[in-house]
């Protein structure tokens, strides 16, 4: 017997529907056995981490507050995604955002209006980012730099020059040697909307409609899904490669970087050690997760988030290691990838040496 | 002639894919020491054959002979036991590695430190022996193309074949190379081996061969000896002796020059000459086939008269401006459409609506889309109208392209072409692989735009196609336009001898 | 000026031995077309599995073992999503980064003995101990490369046999050709599936080794985050050494180097920012990266495996 994998006539509806649910389930399933294992309650545990999550208001709004980044730098992952390149370095195009901004707010309230000056910073975060994403997309372009390398060193970069700055030049004086630079003036605070949630929640929301717009009610949306799935026909049809990528890349590094400004405005205030904590990678596997949606990616977003908050929630309450949140995450997505197979091919079994079969 | 064994013999082989028969009852012998001509045009089934011989396909029926001894050929390892190999037409060759390392892969009897040493000086020997010079430590990133395939062919004798395939082995070779090539198969001869060669061209029929098997859509015409047969016999016999059906078309009142090309010339992805000074005039409602087998500067023409490719001389005019290495955008704005001869590659992105396929090409414009904002509600009429129109076959116009047969594929490419053409139509092998149905509305359309003065230049491999739809026809061979005739006046004989490069004084028309 | 050079240099392989590990592994994986994003995630649950077993058990060699399973283990899913599954490559290297550094957290906190409430942090358990070879490790300068511990000895020979291996043998051969054109090694006889998952799982065992590396000699025992950030140096440091096993060396010891250049600045008082230091090799992989593809796309030389991060599916006729 063999097992061979036959493309389906056309995709499979069911297997779009019932692989992410399958695959939720071996999630739980998977976790409960790991904290039976080690002697834990998984109802109780699950119990506590929904708790956590979405139990209560203020708990909620902290789900936000982890699920804001993700859901910006997501959209901006999957606009990367969906012309095949591959940009894992949402991370350092949110930090170089995170640092533009800061400069922007400590420095430039010299000589600009105070009311100015957010909305200064927030557009330099995301020129930042923009910047920080257009050159592995010029390499691409230009020399076929291999993108998936690049994106990643350049996080490092972003992440370096970061730690450099508020451990030196824009280190506090005052800070008693903690490493990040002082407070923002006030006017530079992003406002809150609800507990630590802030405005960075309605930018995510608009721009997730305006983007779900662009994609698909724009020629330039419908130009990047030519290229994204067949460069030569989109070449064909005359369509300029080159300069698209370069668009959606900018507008994916702008989204990152936005995700940086947002949280040093609206959270920490401060350009600070922890700036990110892995929100550019998580904003890989949620782009992946929603399936390069858009809207499904605020939606993906906050369940990541919540599962985070859910894992720290564990810790104070239980004990139990705040990491469970990510390893959830991981029991999560390895049935999601093998199972994503399923929507184009279906699986057969062939007996060997049937006679008069192709080989 | 004494009768000797043949080392090969393949007895009514039939081989059946969905929809179609490839070979029908095919018989085949090869004689130590000799070379075979397959000679056949494209779907002839000439490369099926071949591919059931090494072991890539399995017959559904018949059976295989090797030195009078029948044989089961399962795979690609089981054909090289027997002493069978096959140089492909796209080689299997890792760049970064030797030309040694590339001779010893995958051998099953490898020792694990492979002496290169002692590999290097037994490739040094065979290329003595049979004439193939190559440098067994060079790279075969900085080979040539001709090169390559001396180091594909050697891969083959170093294994211990003793028949090999050779896949078009000319179509990539210059005319010094293709010289060469003919040497080595005759020094392999020379020490015993046997060699099949798949061609189209009928000089190297006669040049290369001692026998020549001519099958016609997947049965065998004949069997000659090649000293016994000549290239006129061989043209009519290859093209087949099929009465032709001439479509009676409209008179018509040609209108302006469409399309001008001037001597014309570019290079293809090689760097080599691919188009060597082409000079046509399309008028308005005419249609100017193409006739010629695949590989002869085709593809090249298309892409430079579409935008995609640089021409290196000549000029070319559209509607009377010079439009020679404009961007395939300019080239769309005034009015040509493409159907392009890769229609999964080129033509279509299988992940996307068939709705959106028939809008790929119009979507810039109103009605489908406003200052960048596209409308979907005109989009899905659009493609509603040319679904019903174009007689596409699909669940919806929302379902992916990709899940459409063959056909339907091509029918949503014409349908947006056609559609969005403004007087210049590029049809390149617009019937291939389609069933009889779809062949003959594709066909129609065809004669319809040009009635509707569209000038059309159809590129096709297929000369019933040609003598029917075109009105003119253009003979490609190495990049030359070897003839012009009026369609109702060729005949297939002559076209067959000018296809395979025989030149041979006909006269000659012009516009 | 002697003893500083000597001192870095012990410094560095000590620091770029776990390094060095991972990156051969790494080469073995992506040469047959594999590119595995995981490895931060693989060190790291290595690191944990091996300090818990050398607690408990005290046996080091017993905890490489481990390590090289855990190692293993991971390295075989990520073959059978890439491989089997034919999943996006990336994600699924990301994924196991995230659940093995999940993982290895949740581990740290569990694997421990009850009376550390399940902490391994703050164990002392048994270390490779440096084993100081006569008469060499006497010499001035490179006496340092001859008293280090067990496992960088082995990683001394590693190097030059993985380079060996690569180039000279059958076997590597066949893999190269995997990596390079599945379809002519497929032709060629050779199973592109089979190579893939044993070459991913053998790297994934390198992995292990270097993750074990880290609690067990260069950072004895267990603290969150061990690798800081290692595995994707890992990555980064293949690039660097251009997929050549010996060139691994060179990569590892300029960021090991680094480490141990900063740490003496520190040490000095110097107020040259460190992170620019850091970001150097970054920045110096970015510039390989963009030379050898130029120089790739004039000469096609070396490089990158072309078929890399690509699944490969036989054409189904």
């Amino acid at each position: 017997m063999r097992i061979v994998f036959e493309k389906r006539k056309t995709l499979s509806r069911k297997a779009i529907f019932l692989v992410p649910l399958f695959s939720f389930f071996i999630s739980l399933l998977l976790t409960a056995i790991l904290l039976a294992i080690f002697k834990t309650n998984p109802f109780i545990t699950y119990a506590a981490m929904f708790q956590g999550a979405f139990g209560s208001w203020p708990n909620f709004t902290e789900t936000l507050v982890k699920a804001i980044p993700l859901m910006l730098a997501g959209l901006g992952v999957l606009i990367a995604f969906r012309l095949k390149f591959w940009n894992i370095g949402a991370e350092g195009q949110l930090a170089f955002g995170g640092i533009a901004a800061t400069w922007v707010a400590l420095f430039w309230s010299s000589f600009l209006a105070s009311w100015m000056v957010l909305p200064t910073a927030i557009l330099v975060g995301m020129l930042a980012g923009a910047l920080w994403a257009g050159i592995p997309a010029l390499l691409k372009v230009r020399l076929k730099v291999d993108e998936v390398l690049t994106t990643l060193m350049l996080n490092y970069v972003a992440i370096l020059f970061a730690e450099h700055l508020y451990y030196g030049p824009w280190r506090d004086p005052k800070g008693f040697g903690f490493p990040g630079t002082p407070p923002f003036p006030e006017f530079a605070w992003l406002p809150r909307i609800a507990g630590r949630a802030h405005l960075g929640l309605v930018f995510a929301i608009v721009l997730a409609l305006v983007i779900w717009f662009i994609l698909n009610r724009t020629r330039l949306g419908f130009e990047l899904e030519v290229i994204g799935n067949n460069p030569s026909a989109a070449q064909t049809q005359g369509i300029k490669i080159a300069k698209n990528i370069m668009i959606a890349l900018l507008v994916a590094g702008a989204l990152s970087g936005l995700a940086g400004v947002c949280e040093v405005t609206g959270i920490s205030r401060r350009l600070q050690q922890g700036l990110s904590i892995g929100y550019g990678y998580t904003a890989i596997i949620v782009a992946w997760l929603a399936q390069l949606n858009p809207i499904a990616a605020i939606f993906v977003a906050v369940l990541i988030a919540a599962l985070l908050v859910g894992g720290d929630q564990v810790q104070m309450m239980m004990g139990l290691p705040a990491a469970m949140g990510l390893v959830m995450q991981g029991m999560l997505l390895f049935p999601m990838l093998a199972g994503a197979l399923f929507t184009e091919y279906k699986i057969r079994l062939i007996r060997p040496r049937t006679s008069g079969s192709l080989v | 002639m004494e009768k000797k064994t043949p080392i090969l013999e393949m007895k009514g082989i039939t081989k059946r894919f969905p929809n179609v028969v490839a070979n029908e009852q095919v018989d085949l012998e090869l004689y130590p020491g000799e070379v075979l001509a397959l000679l056949g045009e494209n779907g002839a089934g000439k490369s099926c054959l071949m591919n059931v011989l090494a072991g890539l396909y399995r017959a559904d029926e018949g059976e295989i002979f090797i030195q009078g001894k029948r044989v089961e050929i399962n795979s690609p390892r089981d054909a090289m036991l027997l002493g069978i190999g096959m140089v492909h037409q796209n080689f299997m060759l890792v760049d970064t590695m030797t030309v040694a390392e590339n001779i010893i892969l995958g051998l099953s009897d490898l020792p694990f430190v492979p002496d290169m040493g002692t590999v290097s000086k037994r490739i040094r020997e065979l290329s003595e022996r049979y004439n193939l010079q190559v440098d067994p430590e060079s790279h075969i990133w900085q080979l040539s193309v001709g090169e390559q395939q001396r180091v594909e062919i050697l891969k083959l004798i170093y294994r211990g074949a003793e028949i090999l395939i050779l896949d078009e082995p000319t179509a990539v070779l210059t005319p010094q190379e293709s010289k060469q090539l003919n040497r080595i198969i005759h020094q392999m001869t020379r020490e015993g081996k046997s060699a099949i060669f798949i061609t189209h061209k009928m000089e190297e029929v006669i040049a290369f061969s001692d026998w020549v098997r001519v099958l016609h859509k997947g049965r065998l015409v004949t069997v000659k000896k090649t000293s016994q047969t000549n290239p006129q016999e061989l043209a009519r016999l290859m093209v087949g002796r099929d009465v032709l059906f001439r479509l009676e078309k409209k008179d018509r009142n040609l209108g302006g020059v469409a399309l001008e090309l001037k001597d014309v010339q570019a290079v293809d992805d090689k760097g080599l000459p691919a188009l060597n000074g082409i000079s046509l005039i399309i008028r308005s409602g005419e249609i100017l086939g193409i006739a010629g087998v695949a590989g002869n500067g085709q593809k090249q023409l298309v892409e430079v008269l579409t935008g995609l490719r640089k021409t290196t001389g000549g000029k070319i005019r559209i509607f009377g401006e010079e439009k020679s290495n404009k961007s395939p955008l300019e080239i769309i704005n005034t009015g040509v459409s493409h159907i392009p001869a890769d229609r999964i590659a080129r033509g279509i992105a299988g992940d996307m609506s068939v709705a959106n396929n028939l809008a790929m090409k119009c979507y810039r414009k109103p009605p489908l889309a406003k200052k960048g904002i596209l409308h979907p509600k005109r989009i899905l009429d659009l493609a509603n109208r040319m679904i019903e129109l174009f007689h596409i076959h699909t669940p919806t116009p929302h379902t992916h392209a990709k899940f459409l047969s063959g056909g339907n594929i091509q029918k949503t490419i014409l349908a947006r072409e056609i559609d969005a053409c403004r007087g210049l139509l590029i049809a390149a092998y617009p019937s291939r692989g389609l069933d009889v149905g779809a062949t003959e509305f594709v066909r129609n359309q065809m004669i319809a735009q040009s009635e509707s003065g569209t000038a059309i230049l159809l590129i096709s491999e297929d000369l019933e196609e040609l003598l029917t739809v075109a009105d003119k026809i253009a003979v490609l061979f190495e990049g030359h336009i070897m003839g012009i005739f009026r369609s109702n006046e060729a005949d297939t004989e002559r076209l067959g001898m000018m296809m395979t490069g025989m030149k041979e004084g006909i006269g000659e028309l012009r516009d | 000026m002697i003893q500083l050079v000597a001192s870095l240099l012990a410094i560095t392989l000590r620091a770029g031995t776990s390094l060095m590990y991972a990156t051969i592994g790494e080469i073995y994986t992506e040469r047959s077309g594999i590119l595995n994003l995981g490895i931060e995630g693989m060190m790291l649950m290595s690191a944990v599995t091996s300090f818990a077993t050398v607690y408990y058990t005290g046996n080091l060699f017993l905890s490489i073992l481990v390590a090289m399973l855990v190692g293993g283990t991971l390295a075989s899913l990520h073959a059978f999503l890439s491989v089997t599954m034919r999943a996006n490559q990336v994600v699924s290297g990301l994924s196991i980064t995230l659940f093995g550094s999940g993982m290895a957290s949740f581990l740290g906190q569990r694997l421990g003995p009850e009376s550390n409430s399940g902490y391994l942090v703050g164990l002392v358990g048994s270390k490779f101990e440096p084993i100081a070879i006569p008469v060499f490790s006497l010499m001035p300068i490179f006496g340092a490369v001859f008293n280090q511990d067990i496992l960088t000895y082995i990683v001394y020979v590693l190097l030059p046999v993985s380079w060996f291996y690569l180039y000279k043998t059958r076997d590597g051969l066949n893999l190269r050709s995997v990596g390079e054109n599945p379809q002519t090694a497929d032709a060629m006889g050779i199973d592109v599936g089979k190579v893939r998952y044993m070459y991913t799982i053998f790297g994934g065992m390198l992995v292990g080794i270097g993750g074990a590396h880290l609690s067990l000699s260069y950072a004895p025992g267990w603290t969150e985050n061990i690798t800081g950030g290692r595995g994707w140096i890992v990555i980064a440091l293949v690039i660097f050494s251009m997929w050549n096993p010996a060139r691994a060396i060179w990569g590892a010891i300029l960021f090991g180097g680094i480490n141990a250049v900063q740490f003496r600045l520190q040490a000095s008082g110097t107020t040259i920012p460190a992170s620019y230091l850091n970001m150097l090799p970054y920045l110096a992989t970015v510039f390989v990266l963009v030379v050898l593809t130029w120089w790739e796309a004039l000469s096609k030389r070396i490089g990158a495996p072309s078929a890399l991060a690509k699944s490969y599916m036989r054409e189904e006729k």
